[in-house]
């Protein structure tokens, strides 16, 4: 695989009045690559994403993406150049069945301008592509569920959702806010395959995560924020030995 | 000097109408549009004593419409809002319902024209800075000046303030620490309700108690808090300024009629420059964009 | 004793789950088109049927006029979050534009018409442009003073025929033709936006709804989105306010009245919202009656809000639904 820096962010600070959620932040991300971001809770993990892909702007500091300057550009801009999120709050939109969520992205520009779906007709119909991701992303074609109610979905049901929102968009990298929080750790099971297979695809994918050992069974690198600021970064196991990132979780939960 | 003294006047003006409204709202998330008509309410309320009551006391009267626009505000939440609560909709629609049915329904019952006026507190006028001001409006600025302050001490200072901005900040934590979200929301729209009704008693004697006053108030006071950045009481008092020179420089230079539209061309100005509104923070730039 | 159990069961699924109404049986073709094939027919010979009342006649007008604006509402509020308080703002613009064609550029009236609201439609939107990146309370708020704005306006520059309005705009050739106009425009709104709602870009309209930031990530431009929706619903409410400026022969400030405002609100939250076909059925019942109580003065709009406040709270779901509901289910007593 070529080492090619698909992402590169330098120097990024934000702060919320007098509270610094991010002081000096910088990293890159290589091409097809699985980056976990790992910290305590109010580590500024959210933040951070929120920066990159758009829906806050950062005071100070630069994103690269494919060597393009991307820093404030609008979130949907930034979207169309092959950036997708997932949101930590899962909010899926509510009044329409889980097949026809994925008919937004579908639509988007980008969606367009891409075509079909993995070498499908031009456009194809929308309806059939939506579920066959939702296929892909575990959803059983047959049953009932992806023509169900998207607010009448089980939790783990609607994080795959979110992801899958993600994945018809055909993005180059996916950030994931925090996926597998909240779920058992049989749906986690179901979950990892799929974040594997994406990263067969080429996706780079930049996980935020809350569990680390999970997040670690598939993480290429880590890198570690405490109080907005980057304590370490590297081969996941050489970060969670790090003193720092220990005292940065000890002080609030164990790992 | 002349749009120097009734600047500052217009300006404490209408920062007493707005600050009920914009306490309501940043304390329990609820656009309390019936702010108007309460307004007016309590102005008909205290007229009605005056005035059907022989030998009624003013200062009583003032007392009792107070408190019954604060007992208004209090029963609009505890018997409709609470049961929509959260679906913003449908608070809009309903609190906007419930005033236009109090204004409407009061100019159905007979406030028509120009007969409703409630007595000054002290009648005369002085000179101040060479500029002819009556009494009446010296007591709206020294009145709303120690509103304001007291508003800020209450706030920031005392144990059920503290609960309030506590609930304004994060809904959620603040249940978990104990803090009854249902009781706050009452006594911000009970207090927001009370301020609306103490602005129409001091601002009512200057003008004629009539419908058409219900919705104007409603407006500015709208006007004022999108400016400001809701859920800050600097930021209303601050926009209040800029709004009411704003129109006193348009009255002496342009026509009254434009004061509307001075008001919206404020908004529209401080949208399309700080969409988060000139005190706003990150929180509501977020709610709003 | 015997006990009882209420049981219910629900017809419709079946049919909906079948999927291909064109083999189904004929009856159940038309238990599902069966209300749909009820309101159009209705509503078409609504006119001949009201020939011996004449004054109620012209009461269908204003009505079908009321009903528009109604689904435009509720288009707005339910389909893309934008909840528009100053209706008004849309019937004002139209009625004032046809006045200025017809008036001043003596355009005749099939031309004034189609052209006020579209050239309407843009101005209502290129207005409120500002306001679209707002959400929530604050469109609502700000929307609530274009209309007070506009009157103003017109009052102070006392342009326009300043608070006489303009008058002698003319007027429709005969009561069949007005009639007609505004029935089968309706309709054409009402089916239209029906199925538009249920497109691919429907779709994308109503996840502006319900979460306009993940709309934003599926890199798609919500403003853009805002700004469609808003130009179909100004469009809507400028035709209605061109036909009902040509019915009255005048456009004048009290296109900008209230009535415009809260009557498709209350029309849409009794009817039932994010049904369309709700709002026209709030209207059907609030005009007439608004007809009736013509003697009460502003009592009538006190009417409408307790009514539309106690549908707010009590029931949420309005008409339609509720009708829907018990036309698809039938409940019968079965023995425990």
């Amino acid at each position: 695989m070529k080492e090619e820096i698909i992402l590169s962010v330098s120097n990024l600070s934000k702060s919320f009045g007098g509270l610094k959620a991010l002081i000096d932040v910088s990293f890159q991300v290589k091409r097809g690559e699985i980056f976990g971001i790992i910290g305590p809770n109010g580590s500024g993990k959210t933040t951070l994403i929120n920066c990159i892909t758009g829906f806050i702007k950062p005071d100070s500091g630069k994103v690269h993406f494919k060597d393009r300057d991307i820093t404030g550009f609008k979130p949907h801009k930034i979207a169309h150049m092959g950036i997708a999120r997932t949101f930590q709050i899962m909010r899926p939109y509510y009044s329409l069945p889980a097949y026809k969520n994925l008919i937004v992205p579908l639509w988007s520009p980008r969606a367009k301008k891409l075509g079909g779906w993995r070498g499908g007709g031009k456009h194809g119909d929308r309806d059939t592509v939506a579920v066959d991701i939702l296929e892909e992303i575990g959803f059983e074609r047959d049953s009932r569920v992806p023509y169900k109610l998207a607010s009448t979905l089980p939790t783990g049901y609607q994080k795959r959702l979110e992801l899958a929102r993600c994945i018809a968009l055909r993005p180059e990298v996916i950030f994931c806010d925090e996926v597998f929080s909240g779920l058992s750790m049989s749906e986690i099971a179901g979950m990892i395959p799929l974040i594997e297979k994406m990263k067969m695809e080429g996706i780079t994918l930049i996980m935020v995560e809350h569990r680390l050992r999970e997040l670690f069974r598939v993480a290429d690198r880590v890198m570690a924020l405490n109080f907005g600021e980057k304590i370490a970064e590297g081969d996941p196991h050489e970060v969670i030995e790090d003193k720092r990132v220990k005292e940065a979780y000890l002080g609030s939960e164990g790992i | 000097m002349h749009i120097l003294v009734y600047g500052v006047i217009n300006s404490i003006t209408l920062s007493l109408i707005s600050l009920g409204f914009a306490l309501v709202y940043s304390i329990s998330r609820v656009p309390n549009f019936a702010h108007g008509a309460l307004y007016i309410t309590t102005g008909y309320i205290v007229w009605l004593f005056i005035n059907k009551i022989t030998g009624f006391p003013y200062l009583l009267a003032i007392i009792l419409g107070i408190s019954i626009s604060g007992i208004i505000g209090a029963l609009i939440y505890r018997l409709i809002l609470i049961r929509i609560r959260g679906m913003e909709i449908s608070e809009i629609i309903a609190t906007y319902a419930i005033g236009v049915a109090i204004l409407e329904g009061l100019r159905w019952g007979g406030l028509r024209g120009m007969t409703f006026t409630l007595p000054v507190f002290i009648s005369g006028s002085t000179e101040i800075l060479g500029v002819t001001v009556d009494f009446q409006r010296i007591v709206v600025v020294v009145c709303g000046a120690l509103t304001f302050l007291f508003l800020y001490f209450f706030t920031h200072h005392t144990r059920v303030g503290l609960a309030l901005r506590g609930i304004a900040q994060d809904e959620r934590a603040a249940m978990m620490l104990g803090i009854d979200s249902d009781l706050t929301a009452i006594l911000s729209l009970a207090i927001g309700s009370a301020l609306a009704g103490f602005a129409a008693l001091l601002l009512l004697p200057l003008g004629n108690i009539i419908v058409e006053a219900g919705y104007s108030v409603l407006i500015f006071a709208v006007a004022v808090c999108v400016i400001g950045g809701l859920g800050s009481l600097l930021g209303t008092v601050i926009a209040s300024f800029i709004i009411g020179f704003a129109q006193i420089l348009t009255d002496k230079y342009l026509s009254t009629h434009y004061q509307m539209v001075v008001a919206l061309l404020a908004i529209i100005i401080t949208l399309i420059v700080k969409p988060s509104g000139l005190f706003g923070k990150q929180k509501e730039l977020e709610e709003r964009v | 004793m015997e006990q009882l159990r209420r049981e219910r069961l629900d017809r419709s699924l079946k049919v909906r789950t079948e999927g291909i109404y064109a083999i189904s049986a004929f009856e159940e073709i038309l238990y599902l088109l069966g209300p749909r094939l009820l309101f159009i027919v209705g509503i078409l010979i609504l006119p001949f049927i009201l020939e011996a009342a004449p004054y109620w006649k012209r009461v269908i007008n204003i009505m079908c006029a009321y009903a528009i604006i109604a689904i435009s509402f509720d288009f707005l509020s339910n389909f893309v979050g934008l909840v528009c308080l100053g209706g008004a703002l849309f019937t004002g613009i139209g009625g004032y534009f046809t006045a200025i064609y017809n008036h001043y550029f003596s355009f005749p009236m099939y031309l004034s018409i189609p052209l006020a609201a579209v050239s309407g439609a843009l101005f209502c939107t290129v207005v409120l442009l500002p306001a679209l990146p707002l959400r929530g309370v604050y469109f609502a708020i700000v929307t609530l003073m274009y209309p007070l704005l506009f009157s103003r306006i017109i009052e102070a520059l006392n342009i326009l025929g300043g608070t006489n309005g303009i008058s002698g705009i003319q007027s429709f050739p005969n009561p069949y033709i007005e009639h007609y106009t505004v029935i089968l425009i309706l309709l054409f709104f009402l089916f239209g936006l029906r199925r538009f709602v249920n497109e691919d870009i429907g779709l994308v309209f109503r996840g502006v709804k319900d979460n306009d930031q993940a709309v934003k990530a599926s890199g798609i431009n919500v403003t853009t989105i805002k700004i469609y929706a808003v130009f179909i619903a100004s469009l809507m409410g400028c035709f209605s306010g061109a036909y009902i400026a040509h019915l009255y022969m005048w456009a004048g400030l009290s296109l900008f009245a209230l009535d415009f405002s809260i009557i498709p609100i209350a029309s849409t939250v009794i009817g039932g919202g994010g049904t369309l076909i709700g709002a026209v059925i709030g209207s059907f019942i609030l005009v007439p009656l608004s007809e009736i109580l013509r003697e009460a003065g502003t009592l009538r709009i006190v009417i409408y809000c307790v009514v539309l406040t106690l549908f707010i709270v009590f029931k949420s779901e309005g008409l339609m639904i509720y009708l829907q509901r018990k036309y698809h289910q039938f409940e019968r007593w079965v023995k425990v």
